[in-house]
């Protein structure tokens, strides 16, 4: 035992290969280029497949985390894409898009002494091989209950319903707004961080195993939520996201030139607005570009702006580094990629030219005085520091409010005085009978895996309800 | 896909009417409401105005003008082909009531929104009285459309080719001062709508007009068709298309349409070359 034990430490966290830094900057190609066979089984011999796997309890879709990696070590992949399947529809997503940090990774024995287990890496080598291979089997589906569900949005949340349903034994149908599916996952998430093709990839498993899939279909405009229980369904998921982007309520926010983090990643992500001319919708290319913001969305925003040719990215942030809700990982990226960080600043106001196009923001300097509500110390002006930056393209990355569409639409699901779903948050289930919601409909912007666990535990709830009754 | 079932050109092939395929958007549709439509794979995300719907044939109509490559390649697509995404019906329909004497005023394109509406107003008991404009009589569209749905009917060309000569706007003065009107509805390009505001304003008379911003998604999602309104921000398509005449910003609207010319103006001319080649 001494002898095994000794000979794990030795390994080291084996390093994510990745484009490098000066590269990346200019082409919208996968950052990471991930494991090879070797180092995911050299990785996934660090494990020590502890009996109580702390792990997993940070796992908000509850992966059997110590047994996917030991299929790994053993070199048995097919077994661990099977593994990871019987909890995460999404695995090559999730290895990508995950905070691990806070999570899994997060409570890895190993990274008690040294560095944790890189269990996202080890997840997206076994999702991609999978997937690359052609050979991961389908999981396997209980027999039909003749129960019809109707999930709308096709998000992370809507995805996790969809196909932990499907496999229960349930006729499910996607009800999508946009015309492609998967939510966030295409039209928020660049593509150098979560490339379409593997979206498109895990929506396609879905598809295999039985899954509906109707695109433009706007619920709450073109079909009601009653209605979707008139046509026959026998349970309705809102997975329908955050809506309505928030600005900074300034002077000058309307000029041309001035984006929210959504118009600007749906034209780059979902429109391929960096292929223009050859896909028709067009992308102002800024040369000096400010992104407002310090979250993953901000990132996200800042790097794709320098990828579109920027000589400059600048993020401000009215708070200090340690406030920055933004992935360690997401901001040390940006950082090699040349984006600065203007942080104890806050817009003012924005200057237009004579064209009416963006030319210049001013800011103002702030420092940190006392705690507000959220505990974070609250920025507070520094008088006369006013000063402006020149600044051709702007981006709001500072959050949404919910989108009202089709909430307005149904009386009985009630809402948080902020206009998001009231849903139990141990089964999902609305104010309104056979309804349940999940995402960032019901908690506000958050994350991707979150929006996965809601959809989990309104999975099962909903499983329960059209097995044994509400 | 979403099967053009009727196709006319109009005003010398620059205005295209679609009728399309689409059952559960005609089975909802009311006035005032506007679909996004794309053409295929590669396509811009436009939105239009819904002119008329049908729901027993399922099937909508949507009139638009060629101004770009996206229009461009909408009006290559004829009876039988299909638009790869049609998507809607989206905004809040125009609130249509009986208030007595409602006065439509219409320029351009507009007037394919502006149709449903009128006829709505006067199916609800209102005394109509249309206003149609445009630059020409051979640009004119809907004409006899307008005229049935209307009580009361006039038009105005800029060159004076037909009807009385000049704007929409010297008609409008003409019936304001002769009648009492309990609301106004103005669609067509901002200018015109900017400045029937401005008289109805002076009048003293309740006024909507639509607007057609750009859009991406069009559900409330992205921000990009802001418009200021009594200094607000508000979001076109789902605060509106229609708003309060009086309260919003034309200039901030028309900047913001604006954005994208130089881009519009290269791929409508690659477009053009690349049709044209063929």
């Amino acid at each position: 035992m001494a002898e095994k034990s000794a000979t794990k430490e030795k390994i080291a966290r084996q390093p994510m290969p990745e484009q490098a830094a000066d590269v990346r900057r200019r082409n919208f190609e996968e950052v990471p280029t991930g494991y090879s066979k070797e180092t995911a089984v050299l990785e996934a011999r660090r494990c020590l497949q502890c009996k109580k796997p702390a792990c997993m309890t940070g796992c908000p879709v509850g992966v059997d985390i110590p047994g996917f990696i030991k299929c790994i070590a053993e070199e048995d992949f097919k077994g661990a894409i099977q593994k990871i399947w019987e909890k995460n529809s999404l695995p090559a997503v999730c290895g990508r898009v995950c905070p691990q940090e806070v999570q899994c990774e997060g409570l890895c024995i190993v990274g008690k002494k040294g560095e944790p287990v890189a269990i996202g890496n080890l997840e997206r080598f076994v999702a991609d091989m999978a997937r690359n291979s052609g050979e991961g089997e389908l999981p396997s589906k209980a027999a039909a209950t003749g129960k019809k569900v109707a999930v709308v949005g096709s998000g992370p949340s809507g995805l996790t319903v969809a196909g932990d349903l499907l496999l229960k034994g349930h006729s499910v149908t996607l009800f999508e707004a946009f015309h492609k599916t998967g939510g966030v996952l295409v039209y928020g998430i660049p593509e150098f961080r979560l490339p379409k093709d593997i979206v498109a990839s895990e929506v396609e498993t879905l598809e295999k195993i039985g899954l509906n899939i109707e695109c433009n279909m706007v619920v709450g405009s073109i079909v009601s939520v009653e209605e979707l229980f008139e046509e026959g369904y026998d349970a309705v998921f809102i997975g329908v996201g955050a809506g309505l982007p928030r600005f900074l309520n300034i002077p000058g926010e309307d000029l041309v030139g001035i984006y929210s983090a959504n118009e600007y990643l749906t034209r780059a992500n979902l429109m391929k607005g960096y292929l223009f001319p050859k896909y028709d919708t067009p992308i102002i290319r800024g040369k000096n570009v400010i992104v407002f913001g310090a979250g993953n969305v901000t990132m996200d925003s800042a790097r794709t702006a320098m990828r579109l040719g920027a000589d400059r990215v600048r993020v401000v942030y009215r708070r200090s580094r340690e406030e920055m809700p933004a992935r360690a990982a997401e901001i040390h990226h940006a950082e090699e990629e040349g984006i600065e960080f203007h942080l104890l600043t806050a817009p003012v106001r924005f200057l237009g030219n004579e064209n009416g196009r963006l030319a210049q923001m001013e800011g103002l300097k702030m420092e940190l005085g006392e705690p507000d509500d959220s505990g974070r110390r609250r920025p507070v002006p520094i008088e006369g520091s006013e000063f402006m930056l020149d600044c051709d393209l702007a981006v709001v990355a500072i959050g949404a409010n919910a989108n009202p569409l089709l909430t307005q639409s149904d009386q009985e699901i009630t809402l948080n005085k902020w206009g998001y779903i009231e849903a139990d948050p141990e089964t999902g289930k609305t104010t309104k009978k056979g309804v349940w919601a999940g995402g960032d409909i019901v908690t506000g912007s958050a994350t991707v895996i979150l929006a996965m666990g809601a959809g989990r535990i309104a999975a099962n709830s909903i499983h329960d309800y059209l097995t044994l009754g509400w | 896909m979403f099967k053009i079932v009727k196709r006319e050109e109009m005003a010398q092939a620059t205005v295209i009417m679609n009728e399309i395929e689409a059952p559960r958007i005609a089975a909802k549709a009311r006035p005032g409401q506007f679909v996004i439509i794309k053409a295929n794979e590669t396509g811009e995300r436009i939105p239009l105005t819904i002119s008329d719907s049908d729901a027993e044939k399922g099937t909508i109509t949507i009139i638009y003008m060629v101004v770009g490559k996206s229009t461009a390649l909408f009006k290559t697509l004829l009876v039988g082909d299909a638009f790869q995404d049609v998507i809607g019906p989206l905004g809040k329909p125009t609130h249509i009531e009986k208030l007595g004497n409602v006065v439509c005023v219409g320029g351009g394109t507009g007037v394919a929104v502006l149709y449903p509406i009128t006829r709505g107003f006067k199916d609800a008991g209102n005394n109509v009285t249309s206003i149609i404009g445009s630059r020409n009589k051979e640009l004119l569209i809907l004409e006899d459309k307008m005229k049935a749905a209307s009580s009361e009917f006039h038009v105005c060309t800029d060159d004076g080719s037909y009807g009385h000569k000049g704007f929409v706007t010297e008609v409008l003065k003409d019936v304001l001062d002769n009648n009492k009107i309990d609301l106004v509805i103005a669609i067509g390009p901002v200018p015109m709508m900017k400045f029937v505001s401005k008289i109805t304003e002076t009048y003293n008379v309740k006024t909507l007009v639509s607007l057609n911003p750009i859009m991406i998604d069009g559900t409330g999602m992205c921000g990009c068709c802001r418009v200021s309104v009594g200094g607000k921000t508000k979001f076109a398509c789902v605060d509106g298309p229609d708003f309060d005449g009086h309260q919003v910003d034309y200039d901030g609207l028309m900047n913001r349409l604006r954005a994208y010319q130089e881009d519009e103006k290269k791929a409508y001319e690659a477009h053009c070359q690349m049709v044209g080649t063929k």
